[in-house]
């Protein structure tokens, strides 16, 4: 697709080349221009106020070590940063969380969607109305599917525990946002509960875009199910796991709403993620300008993220 | 044999999807004290105590009314100006074209916690912290440029001879944005309008930070304030989520290839 538009563009910028042309609509486009401008404008300026501007005012908050209801405030240069990086404890436990949780998600949710898309790929009455029902959560609030997992997960009455009790696993049973060492592992299995029905639809397109007759072909050179899987579907769906896991990585590692409703960051920050993190400097202890240096940490990593998939999207040209 | 163990693998996953709403559904029902003695059962009645309670005594009505206008608003001034944009770099030359499309797009890189105080302090600083406006033109403007992503993209598509022809006939920019352009970009339009329509409706982040009065909260932070409220009072707040949900289930019942299509566009940014 976008190879596509760029053929398109290098054509269609050879045509317009003629040089006896462009005096022609170099005065025709100049006319246009100005009510193009008008067009622009109102999004323009929302977008730079409420947006674009708050966020280079960011950077700008980094530097200086205001509390956000002083008058004055002095600027630190570089000294929040190296706090975070070297001397901050709760920023660095934040940052791992986020790892074991966009890692957990990661693994997960990858496998399951891609095993699932395999089995309802073809566009079946029968499939289509299950593609239904896996993509529900994703339409539902957030804050909802955290309300309906902290119920889930309720040590006393919660639908886990009293599962485990009836299959006679009790010993299993647990406080599972309570205990410090599995909370954040608790959250993730929200985190693709909720999304892998989601992602599952990226991988259903990709697996449709392949031409049956490369199946046909195979199946009659007698290859086994794994081996289709491995010498065609596979290579064939690269792009599609690239988007996959591309999307998924910076989806959950900017997943704020399940963690706030849930616990908040606790117990003692062991769910404490960068998104909440921020939050919490900023509202809770009103570090303004320090919060402001780990949103920009936070932004860095997503951006390089964004240039590691547009990379890998674009190196992964598979040809049929 | 091998077709049964397909389909219960399927069922297997739609059970784990589909078990904690009914559960949810199941608890609306019930009593508190019902549901400690039968947290799993069906209730002993279906009963809507708990629905009225929450307009009774909430403001149920007056959130899912904010909630409307905030959604509703947003998303057709995102449309409206997104659209707008979409068909002027399309229109301008090229080079001009690419620069504002870069500047747009660049924000879809910026997660939305990121600017949230400088946000708060603008909001505040124009007077319209604790209101409606105040979340909707930040909405607006951190939707804009995946909204503006999806549509340039679309419009790319379009064939030039098309504009060529209502140019010839005379038409100006506007009449050709607003006959020509744009119904042909319905289906792009409809898939944007989905994919706002579902983050601005769901959204918690620019509510938690900027609003606080009960006449302004929308259905998302009002139900995290019941969460603080009424503690483990599950059958409130599940009655509260039930209602939050409903305008997105019917609507996902009816257009479910639609939310399909829009939030996998929006995924793919």
């Amino acid at each position: 697709m976008q190879s596509n538009n760029s053929a398109g563009k290098v054509i269609e910028s050879n045509l317009g080349t003629p040089p006896y042309s462009s005096l022609q609509t170099k005065t025709k486009k100049r006319k246009v221009n100005t009510v193009l401008f008008w067009f622009i404008l109102p999004g323009f300026l929302i977008y730079s106020i409420f947006y674009a501007g708050p966020t280079v005012f960011a950077l700008y908050l980094s530097f200086t070590d205001w509390n956000g209801v002083a008058d004055a405030y002095n600027f630190v240069g570089l000294s929040n940063y190296k706090e975070l990086l070297t001397d901050s404890p709760i920023f660095t436990q934040s940052l791992g969380n986020n790892l074991k949780f966009t890692l957990t998600v990661l693994i997960f949710q990858t496998i399951l969607s891609l095993f699932f898309a395999i089995l309802v790929a073809k566009n079946s009455k029968k499939n289509v109305f299950f593609r239904a029902i896996f993509f529900f959560p994703t339409i539902v609030a957030s804050v909802s599917i955290a309300f309906i997992w902290t119920f889930m997960y309720d040590p006393n009455i919660g639908v886990i525990n009293s599962l485990l009790n009836k299959v006679g696993l009790e010993q299993l049973g647990q406080s599972w946002l309570g205990n410090q060492k599995i909370a954040i592992y608790s959250l993730a299995f929200v985190q693709f509960w909720a999304h892998t029905g989601q992602v599952l639809i990226i991988f259903v397109a990709g697996l449709q875009a392949i031409p049956k007759e490369l199946y046909e072909a195979i199946s009659l050179e007698g290859a086994t199910k794994w081996q289709t899987f491995r010498h065609i579907t596979w290579p064939l769906l690269a792009p599609s796991a690239t988007i996959v896991i591309a999307y998924t990585t910076i989806q959950s590692f900017k997943a704020f709403d399940l963690v706030i409703a849930m616990t908040g960051g606790g117990p003692s920050h062991s769910t404490e993620i960068l998104s909440t993190f921020l939050y919490h400097e900023a509202f809770t202890n009103f570090r303004f300008g320090y919060s402001s240096a780990a949103s920009v940490i936070f932004m860095i990593i997503i951006a390089v993220i964004t240039v590691l998939q547009f990379k890998l999207l674009k190196s992964d040209d598979v040809k049929y | 044999m091998k077709g049964l163990s397909k389909n219960t693998l399927l069922i297997i996953y739609a059970a784990i999807v589909l078990l904690p709403f009914s559960m949810v559904l199941f608890t609306t029902f019930k009593t508190t004290p019902e549901l400690y003695r039968n947290p799993l059962g069906l209730p002993d009645s279906w009963s809507l105590t708990n629905y009225q309670d929450l307009f009774m005594k909430e403001s149920m009505s007056t959130y899912f009314m904010n909630s409307i206008i905030v959604t509703l608003s947003s998303v057709a001034i995102i449309i409206f100006l997104s659209s707008l944009i979409a068909y002027a770099i399309f229109r301008l030359p090229k080079k001009i074209g690419y620069i504002l499309f870069g500047f747009f797009v660049v924000g879809m890189m910026v997660p939305t916690q990121v600017n949230m105080i400088p946000i708060y302090l603008l909001i505040n600083k124009l007077g319209l912290l604790d209101t409606r406006l105040g979340v909707i033109l930040v909405t607006v403007g951190s939707l804009i440029p995946i909204a503006v992503f999806i549509l340039t993209g679309f419009m790319k598509t379009l064939p030039e001879e098309l504009i060529e022809a209502a140019k010839i006939d005379g038409a100006g920019e506007w009449k050709i944005y607003s006959k020509v352009v744009v119904p042909l970009s319905l289906p792009s339009i409809a898939t944007v309008t989905i994919f706002a329509f579902v983050i601005v409706w769901n959204d918690l982040l620019y509510p938690l930070l900027l609003l606080k009065s009960t006449e302004v909260k929308t259905l998302p932070i009002a139900l995290l304030s019941f969460q603080g409220q009424y503690l483990t009072n599950y059958p409130m707040i599940f009655s509260g989520v039930i209602i939050a949900s409903i305008p997105m289930i019917l609507a996902y019942i009816f257009m479910q290839r639609y939310f399909i299509a829009g939030m996998t566009a929006g995924s793919i940014k």
